[in-house]
C-alpha cells in the first residue's frame, strides 16, 4: 500500500491515526485496485498482447499449483475422516463419515483450502514479478514501447487464475474424497459400499456447481489481488517484499469474506 | 518545434519537483537536460514521452498534446519515440534478441525474417554480436545499457530520449555510447533529448545543453556558450562548486 505521510500527534493520538492511517491506505488500495479492474476490462479487446501468453500463464498458476493442492486435499480428507469416526460412533452409522468427506471437501474445503495455499504460492509471485518489473522500470519500458502493461501482464494472469483454479479445485475435491475413502478403508474398517452409501447420501450436483462458481472467484481473487499489489509497488526491494506479503494476506481476506458471501447467497 | 514543454508544474506529495519547466527541442538536433541528482530530470523526460503527465502545463510532441491525449493516443505517439533507461529497464525474462525485438512486434507488416535482420542489425551497431541468445543477468552494467539503447533505436524512431546514458560507466564505454548518440543525430537525423550529469559527454554529443535548477530552466544555449556563461549557479554546476550554489 503507498505510504502516505503521518503527521505526528500526541500519544493519546497515535491509536486513533493509525486506525485512519490504515483506513485511508485501505481506501486507496481498494481505489487502485477498482481502476486496475476497469483497466483490465478494457483490455480484454487486446487479444494480441494477452492471447499468446494465456497458456504460458495457465501452466504457471494451473499445473505448477497441482502438486501442493492435492497435498493439502490428501491430508485434509484423512484427517475428514478420522474425526468424523471419531464424532459419531455410537451416535451415528459410520457410513456418515462418507457423506461428512464428500459433502466437506466439495463444499467447502476443497476450494477454500487450496484458494488459501494458492493465494500464497500463485499470488506471491504473481504479486513479486510484476512488483519487481514496476521498480526496475520494466513496466515503464513496456509502456514505451507502446505495449499496454495491462493487456500483457494483467489478462491473462487472471484469465489463467479464472480458468485453471476450478480445474485445480476438482482435482483437489477427488483426492480428497479418495485419501477419505481409502481411510476409511484401512483406518476405520469400513467398507467400500457403506463408504459410498454415505457419499452418495446426500450428494447434490449443485455441490459441484458451487464448488466451481467459489473456485473461479478464489481464482480473480488471488490474480487480481496480486496483479494490483504488484502493479503499485514502490520503494524498491523492501516495496516488492511489502507487496507480496499484502497480496498474501488481503487475498486469504477476501477469499474467507466470499466464502460466507457465497454460503449466504447461493446455499438457501 | 517538434518537442516543446510549457509550464510544466509536476509535484509528487508534498515535494515540487517542476515548478514551470518550460523547454523548446529543435527538430533534428541533440539538446542535453543537465542538473543535479533529483532535481526533476528524468520526471521531465517521463512527461514526453507520457509516463507521467503533469498538473500543469503542457507538453506537446508534434503539435500533440500529450498531456491530453487519451491512452490508446499516446501508444500511437510512443512509436515514433525511442527511451533509453538508466537502469536498462531490460526484461529479465527475455533474452537479448527478445529485448531489441519487443518493440518491433508492435510495427504491423514486419515478419519474423525481417524483424530478426533488424534485430541482428541494431544488435552489431551496439557491439554486442554473438550475445543475441543471453540473458540480461549475463550481461555487465555497460553491456545492458548498450541493449537498451539497441531496443530504443529498433523502431527507428523519430525520438530518442536517454536517461543518463553514461551514468555508471567506464571511460571507453561512455566514449562508445556518445559515439552511437552522435551518429544517432548525424547519419538519421534523429531528434535527441539527453540527460545527464556527466559534463564531458554533454558537451561531446549536445548541439544544445539547458540546465533545470529547482523545477526550471535556468540557462540554454550551445556548448560554447555554457562554457562562457556566468551565471553563478551554472558556474557552479559545471564546475562542481557547491559553494556557488549554496550562495544563490
Amino acid at each position: 500500500m503507498p505510504d502516505i505521510e503521518r503527521p505526528v500527534h500526541a500519544a493519546w493520538a497515535r491509536p486513533i491515526e493509525a486506525v485512519g492511517h490504515l483506513a485511508v491506505q485501505s481506501v486507496v488500495a481498494v481505489g487502485r485496485a477498482g481502476y486496475l479492474a476497469i483497466d483490465a476490462l478494457r483490455a480484454v479487446r487486446k487479444f494480441d498482447l494477452w492471447g499468446p501468453h494465456l497458456l504460458p500463464q495457465m501452466a504457471r498458476v494451473g499445473v505448477a499449483s497441482v502438486p501442493i493442492a492435492l497435498f493439502i486435499a490428501l491430508f485434509t480428507g484423512v484427517v475428514l475422516a478420522l474425526q468424523a469416526s471419531y464424532t459419531f460412533t455410537g451416535a451415528m452409522p459410520l457410513y456418515f463419515v462418507g457423506t461428512l468427506v464428500g459433502k466437506t471437501m466439495i463444499l467447502e474445503l476443497g476450494p477454500v483450502l487450496t484458494g488459501m495455499a494458492l493465494a500464497g504460492r500463485v499470488g506471491a509471485n504473481i504479486s513479486a514479478e510484476i512488483g519487481t518489473m514496476r521498480v526496475t522500470e520494466q513496466i515503464d519500458a513496456l509502456e514505451t514501447l507502446a505495449y499496454d502493461p495491462v493487456a500483457y501482464l494483467v489478462v491473462p494472469r487472471i484469465l489463467a487464475g479464472a480458468l485453471m483454479f476450478p480445474i485445480v479445485v476438482i482435482l483437489a475435491d477427488l483426492i480428497g474424497i479418495l485419501a477419505g475413502w481409502g481411510t476409511s478403508l484401512w483406518l476405520l474398517q469400513m467398507s467400500s459400499p457403506e463408504f459410498l452409501k454415505g457419499l452418495r447420501l446426500f450428494f447434490e450436483p449443485w455441490d459441484v456447481e458451487f464448488s466451481l462458481i467459489k473456485s473461479v472467484s478464489f481464482g480473480i481473487t488471488v490474480t487480481g489481488v496480486g496483479c494490483s499489489f504488484g502493479f503499485n509497488t514502490t520503494g524498491g526491494a523492501e516495496g516488492v517484499g511489502r507487496s507480496t506479503t499484502q497480496t498474501v494476506v488481503v487475498a486469504i481476506m477476501i477469499i474467507l469474506a466470499l466464502d460466507a458471501f457465497w454460503a449466504a447467497t447461493l446455499l438457501k | 518545434m517538434s518537442i516543446e514543454l510549457v509550464n510544466v508544474h509536476k509535484a509528487f506529495g508534498e515535494n515540487q519537483v517542476l515548478k514551470g519547466f518550460s523547454l523548446e527541442i529543435p527538430e533534428g538536433q541533440t539538446t542535453t537536460v543537465i542538473g543535479g541528482s533529483g532535481s526533476g530530470k528524468s520526471v521531465m523526460l517521463k512527461h514526453i514521452v507520457g509516463l507521467l503527465r503533469p498538473d500543469q502545463g503542457d507538453v506537446w510532441v508534434d503539435g500533440e498534446n500529450v498531456s491530453r491525449l487519451d491512452q490508446e493516443s499516446v501508444y500511437t505517439l510512443r512509436r515514433r519515440v525511442g527511451y533509453v533507461f538508466q537502469s536498462a529497464a531490460l526484461f529479465d525474462s527475455m533474452t537479448i534478441e527478445e529485448n531489441v525485438g519487443l518493440g518491433l512486434r508492435r510495427v504491423r507488416g514486419m515478419s519474423e525474417g525481417q524483424i530478426a535482420e533488424r534485430v541482428a542489425e541494431c544488435v552489431r551497431l551496439v557491439n554486442l554480436e554473438g550475445y543475441g541468445a543471453r540473458y540480461p543477468a549475463e550481461l555487465s552494467g555497460g553491456q545492458k545499457k548498450r541493449v537498451g539503447f539497441a531496443r530504443a533505436i529498433a523502431t527507428e524512431p523519430k525520438y530518442l530520449l536517454y536517461d543518463e546514458p553514461t551514468t555508471g560507466l567506464d571511460p571507453v564505454t561512455t566514449s562508445v555510447i556518445d559515439e552511437l548518440i552522435i551518429r544517432m543525430a548525424d547519419e538519421l537525423h534523429v531528434t535527441g533529448v539527453v540527460i545527464t550529469h556527466d559534463m564531458p559527454s554533454a558537451y561531446r554529443i549536445s548541439d544544445r545543453i539547458a540546465m533545470l535548477y529547482d523545477g526550471k530552466v535556468r540557462f540554454t544555449g550551445t556548448p560554447a556558450e555554457l562554457r562562457e556563461a556566468d551565471d553563478r549557479v551554472v558556474r557552479g554546476f559545471i564546475e562542481g562548486r557547491p559553494e556557488l550554489l549554496e550562495t544563490v
